[in-house]
């Protein structure tokens, strides 16, 4: 599958690259998302917050300072991981959790939203333009290039993270975690510092996160807190995961391709039919959704890991 | 900044949020008995309002007017979404249960998107333009009647959970839904009954707000997550708790308007559920876990 | 010095007294038991040596050194296991996978994990269920897995809470049987409580019977069963018969 996935540029143009990029996007950050709810059990719903923090710092840097995203990167990491153990250390101290933790992601997100929309210095509700230099050469120290560049960025992430979720999943780490999962009592009785494994599921969470951020930073070049921070970000985010099947390894890259794929043939086949009225697409994208959800509790995964008897 | 000008403000915002308030109303009522997280409440009070204005363009009905049938609908609405949709959801984790609204509001606001396009709709009635002089304050007639119908819905709600059977039968599944199901309570037809009730509160809201703000599909994820706020502000499962926290937010939203950016009023809101949910999750009203 | 001891323990719930200046100890090696009426205060011991609260005043010293007011995770790291009264398994975990979350407290990789998690469940019989899911067993095993699980953080001191509850005369014999093995061959000091008098009869060496919060009595088995306190404190409660 990897070494499909790394041959396809040869057959692919630029339009394929490109959709099977933000697949790739999107399964990066859903597996992220992932170690949060799949490993530690907390619905995070406000994950936009990371992306969104990771890209200005990044961005950011390179705006006013000239500064490269691979720098960059390590001012997005921290800022974004402190930011998760605040909330994390917040939540799990005063015991909060479930829907309620939910909403409590939810409030950073839209606190933060809102306050980037008064951040003159990062550009304000008007966005934040990273300046597009040449796109032919790859000029991997300022993360510039053509397609193709980001295309193996995202696919070495995407790796990087399907690797370290599998090691982390046969590990104590991973153990731990579903047993917390399970019964945080039972855990504890154990001689598992819950919180503090807590704390760490919420910390690699936000760091993976956070270089998803500045991936897009760079990738887009152009930054609006109004889009990044939205909720709908923090919603698209965990529809991969959702879909593929939350808490297993390749839940998060088999819901982002099919949602992707599901999106564009949608989009294709209205524009087939003439019916190309705003929104429609987003209607049959969410009866999709309540589809899977309704029917598929546990994600596509599962059932087809069964039928193709890796199970 | 004068005394009157604030005084204008606090009352406006007073009267909006009594007005938010019976939307949370609406989430408390469901959320605290069903133990749903309807996300797709913001929506449905969108729909409740474009209904309105749809009413108004083509039968010439007052809002207000338009409050009977536009509930009734609801009414069915919310119990055939409960009782169809929702309820095998009940038992699954809450992610779950969480997508599943995900998906209803995506497509219902996608929907209202693709009916009533992007631009904003309103009704434009005489009274909206009038108002009451008490003293030095100037209180919209608009603003007061949507006020007073929220008010008294909520009123006929609390007489109907206080006093009818059906009222008490709902309120003893919220308090134990096995304790429910043993004495012999059909719990599954209490929990559409109790979305239908909700759905209404948010359809008289929507009717009632109408009249104040005109209406863009966005709106319908905005309010979803102002509801939240507000329910938890004021206290899960109180109903005084709810119109309460209605009143702060939009006090508060209109006060952050005067004295902030207006845009940021979302902050403050968004400020306060943190520190709610931090130091007093149980809400202003609410009981404690 | 015995292994654990409790000195003088005592705990308020909204100022009803639950457990009043109880003291006992429980000497290393050996298989205890506290025993007493519902309301008697055990649970409320169990949890305070579990570190679930801590005691209002009073001491518990493991191993000398005092341990009263650690939490929970804190208090199996020092050595004490526990199971819980309505069993908690790791339900989507495999049988030998919840064992090996206990076994990870002592043992870095999942190799060692796994070897010590399957010796425990060949110890406790359950090595033929090692790969299904633990939401299919039956209550007997279950509680064998609470058991198991427990084991595997290689408590010098475990503690049974109600482990009887549930099972039938001959399911309660074969645990029975299962808890003096770990006590004969491997050393384990066991406290439990519990209401099945069968099990106590058969297992303990030590008993302390609580009424009211208070300990009135200790002794062996046959000791306290003509005790009169005790006698009042079960057949006076149910006088009209």
């Amino acid at each position: 599958m990897g070494g499909a996935l790394a041959a396809l540029p040869l057959f692919a143009g630029n339009y394929a690259l490109s959709v099977v990029t933000l697949i790739l996007y999107f399964a990066y950050t859903g597996q992220a998302w992932n170690v949060m709810m799949g490993f530690a059990g907390q619905l995070s719903l406000g994950h936009a917050l990371y992306v969104g923090v990771g890209a200005y710092a990044a961005g950011g840097l390179f705006f006013h300072y000239g500064i490269g995203p691979w720098a960059g990167l390590w001012l997005a990491m921290l800022l974004c991981v402190a930011l998760g153990l605040v909330i994390g250390f917040l939540a799990f101290r005063f015991s909060i959790s479930g829907v309620y933790f939910a909403l409590l992601t939810i409030a950073f997100a839209e606190f933060t939203r809102i306050g980037f929309d008064h951040l003159d210095s990062l550009g304000g509700p008007g966005g934040m333009f990273l300046k597009v230099a040449q796109r032919d050469t790859w000029d991997v120290l300022n993360f510039r290039g053509p397609p193709l560049m980001y295309y193996y960025a995202i696919l070495v992430l995407c790796g990087g993270a399907l690797g370290l979720c599998s090691w982390l999943l046969r590990s104590k780490a991973g153990y731990y975690w579903q047993a917390i999962r399970e019964n945080e009592e039972a855990a504890q009785a154990l001689g598992i510092n819950t919180f503090r494994w807590k704390m760490l599921a919420v910390a690699i969470s936000s760091a993976m996160t956070s270089v998803s951020g500045v991936f897009f930073a760079f990738y887009y070049n152009n930054l609006f807190p109004e889009q990044i921070f939205n909720i709908s970000r923090s919603i698209e985010i965990i529809l991969g995961p959702v879909i593929g099947g939350v808490g297993t390894l390749f839940g998060p890259i088999l819901g982002a391709a099919l949602l992707t794929v599901l999106s564009d043939s949608i989009t294709e086949g209205l524009a087939a039919i003439g019916w190309e009225i705003p929104g429609i697409k987003q209607v049959f994208y969410g009866v999709v959704l309540l589809g899977v959800v309704m029917f598929l509790p546990n994600g596509i995964w599962p059932p087809l890991a069964r039928m193709l008897r890796l199970k | 900044m004068s005394f009157d000008l604030v005084a204008n403000v606090v009352v406006a915002g007073v009267l909006t949020g009594l007005v938010y308030g019976l939307m949370a109303l609406g989430l408390s009522v469901i959320f605290g008995v069903v133990r749903v997280v309807n996300f797709a409440h913001g929506e449905m009070m969108t729909i409740a309002m474009y209904a309105a204005t749809v009413l108004f363009a083509e039968l010439g009905l007052d809002p207000f007017l338009c409050i009977v049938p536009v509930a009734v609908a609801f009414f069915f609405f919310g119990y055939l979404l409960q009782r169809g949709l929702i309820n095998p959801f009940i038992t699954r984790p809450e992610h779950s249960q969480f997508m599943l609204l995900v998906a209803v509001a995506i497509v219902m606001v996608n929907a209202m998107l693709m009916v009533f396009g992007p631009s904003a709709r309103n009704v434009q009635v005489d009274y909206q333009l009038e108002s009451f002089e008490i003293g030095k304050i100037l209180v919209d007639k608009a603003r007061l009647y949507a006020a007073l119908a929220a008010v008294a819905t909520a009123g006929g709600l609390f007489v109907f959970f206080k006093t009818t059977l059906v009222g008490k039968a709902i309120r003893a599944c919220a308090d134990n839904h096995l304790g429910a199901l043993v004495v012999g309570l059909d719990v599954k037809k209490l929990y559409a009954l109790t979305f239908g009730l909700g759905a209404v509160c948010v359809a008289v809201a929507g009717c009632a707000m109408v009249l104040l703000v005109d209406v863009t599909p966005p709106l319908g994820p905005a309010y979803t997550l102002l509801a939240f706020v507000i329910v938890i502000v004021g206290g899960l499962g109180s109903m005084p708790g709810a119109l309460l926290g209605g009143v702060l937010i939009g006090v508060s939203e209109a006060m952050a308007g005067l004295l902030v950016a207006p845009s940021a009023k979302g902050m403050f809101s968004f400020g306060l559920l943190i520190l709610i949910l931090l130091f007093r999750p149980q809400g202003l009203l609410g009981k404690k876990p | 010095m015995s292994l654990l001891e409790v000195h003088a323990i005592s705990k308020s719930f909204r100022g009803l007294k639950a457990v009043s200046d109880a003291s006992f100890e429980i000497p290393e090696g050996s298989i205890n038991a506290l025993i007493g009426p519902n309301g008697a205060g055990k649970t409320t011991i169990f949890n305070m040596i579990a570190g679930v609260f801590p005691p209002d005043s009073g001491s518990i010293l493991f191993q000398g050194k005092p341990i009263h007011g650690l939490r929970p995770h804190q208090i199996c790291a020092e050595g004490i296991g526990r199971t819980f009264q309505i069993v908690k398994p790791f339900a989507g975990l495999s049988v030998l996978e919840n064992v090996m979350v206990g076994a990870f407290l002592r043992e870095s990789s999942a190799a060692g994990a796994r070897k010590v998690a399957t010796q425990i469940l060949e110890r406790l019989q359950l090595a033929p269920k090692r790969d299904l899911p633990a939401s299919s067993l039956t209550l007997p095993d279950r509680k064998r897995l609470e058991v198991a699980r427990a084991l595997a953080t290689r408590p010098r001191l475990l503690l049974l809470d109600e482990v009887m509850a549930g099972l039938r005369p001959t399911e309660t014999d074969q645990i029975v049987q299962v808890f003096r093995d770990l006590n004969r061959k491997y050393g384990t000091t066991i406290l439990l409580i519990e209401h099945v008098m069968r099990a106590v009869m058969a297992l303990a060496q030590h008993v302390g019977v609580l009424h009211h919060g208070e300990v009135i009595a200790r002794g062996t088995p046959q000791e306290i069963v003509r005790h009169p306190a005790v006698l009042e404190s079960y057949l006076g409660e149910e006088a009209d018969l």
